[in-house]
């Protein structure tokens, strides 16, 4: 019996947390916008959001491309076949590790600073003054931060696969001694456009949207006290990291699974 | 101030995205041959059409002139039916044209190879919706085996 009670009354509070951020983000994002207003505030939250997170893209990107030009290349070689190794670090960068890697460290480094600084704003009250004084804080203060994290993931996504690609081509090409006019030529013809880049944005566009979206909730619901700001701030790195894995899977079968 | 700054590091975090873009664009991925540029169909009946895919290349020498676009089986006599687009920049292969499937390389993947034939006098070029008759299908390892054993079992 008390089984059931406890199943209910989980499910009711999940679901009323789901119609609680369904109204923040209608009211952030979808109710009368103000584009004048807002467009200085999201510049300077994509400062915040995306240029502050660059160098943690470009390092990792340019790691992880070296280690997979590594990895690929002494396999590959034993077949005689390490001119694929351009297409192998390309397509698995574009497809999956760039949208992917880039959204679990767009969580870590963003999604949770978003979280702890709304959720400081509502601990101080500064969203209850801001109230107070007739300015709405969802599009004062959630808006811009959504638009930023929409906006500036898939450019570092972008920019994480194309210096993946460059530090392949430096740990392949530089040292290991793989023909560089066949890691480009054979990645140009195997790698399409609107396959592979394309659906490659697209993932992260969803990508960027649920990790701002549970960002800035999180802050938004969080129990004004310390240890509700941090529980907020944990809970927003665990779940949107299980979000996207699990939307990854569900993109990647839509996308690549059946031709 | 401060917000000067802001907008000049956003500018050039627009302008990286921009320029990996353009890498990508440019260095790694190839242009589909978009729907908006003119291209003709030809069909091809093959015996056996091997590993070949959809979006394969057709090759002219080694030159792409254009890409496979359907494969289906005939219903009627269960031949598969190749259905290519060719630019139409190269509209000039004559009627005795043929065409057969290769391998770029020893575990490369296939393409058909275009083999322009004679253009005499009389003989048409090649049209939108024509019918490619002289086709070789693609070298099946088994079946070269099975030959190799057949002609060495008579020696």
């Amino acid at each position: 019996m008390k089984f059931f009670i406890n199943l209910g009354a989980n499910t009711l509070n999940r679901l009323e947390m789901f119609g609680r951020a369904t109204f923040m983000l209608f009211g952030a994002i979808i109710a009368k916008p103000q584009p004048l207003k807002m467009i200085p505030l999201t510049i300077k939250q994509i400062h915040i959001v995306g240029v502050q997170s660059l160098l943690i893209i470009v390092i990792s990107g340019l790691f992880i491309g070296m280690v997979m030009a590594l990895q690929g290349y002494t396999i590959l070689v034993d077949y005689g076949a390490e001119g694929s190794l351009g297409p192998m670090v390309a397509l698995s960068l574009l497809r999956e590790l760039g949208p992917v890697v880039t959204a679990l460290l767009f969580a870590g480094r963003a999604g949770s600073a978003l979280t702890a600084e709304i959720g400081l704003m509502k601990a101080t009250e500064q969203l209850s003054s801001l109230e107070m004084m007739a300015v709405d804080p969802l599009r004062r203060v959630i808006a811009p931060r959504l638009w930023a994290g929409i906006i500036s993931m898939p450019m570092l996504a972008l920019i994480f696969s194309a210096v993946g690609i460059l530090g392949g081509h430096l740990v392949g090409v530089d040292w290991l001694g793989v023909d560089s006019g066949s890691y480009w030529s054979i990645m140009q013809s195997t790698v399409d456009w609107n396959k592979d880049v394309v659906n490659g944005i697209i993932k992260t566009i969803v990508f960027a949207f649920v990790i701002t979206w549970i960002a800035t909730f999180k802050g938004y619901d969080s129990i004004p006290t310390s240890e509700g700001i941090s529980k907020a701030t944990t809970e927003t790195v665990v779940f949107s990291s299980l979000a996207v894995l699990g939307l990854d899977f569900i993109l990647t079968a839509l996308m690549f699974g059946i031709e | 101030m401060k917000s000067r700054k802001s907008e000049l590091l956003v500018g050039v975090f627009v302008a990286l995205t921009i320029a990996a873009g353009l890498m990508l664009a440019l260095n790694v991925a190839n242009q589909s041959m978009s729907n908006s540029e003119d291209t003709y169909i030809l069909y091809a009946k093959f015996d056996n059409i091997g590993g070949l895919k959809v979006r394969s290349a057709v090759k002219v020498g080694g030159v792409t002139v254009g890409r496979v676009d359907n494969i289906t089986l005939n219903n009627s006599d269960f031949t598969p039916l190749v259905t290519m687009s060719i630019s139409s920049e190269f509209n000039q292969f004559p009627e005795t044209s043929s065409v057969s499937i290769l391998t770029s390389g020893l575990l490369g993947e296939q393409y058909v190879g275009f083999q322009p034939g004679f253009a005499i006098d009389g003989i048409e070029n090649l049209a939108e919706g024509d019918y490619i008759e002289d086709t070789k299908s693609a070298l099946v390892l088994e079946d070269l085996i099975g030959q190799f054993l057949f002609s060495s079992n008579d020696g």
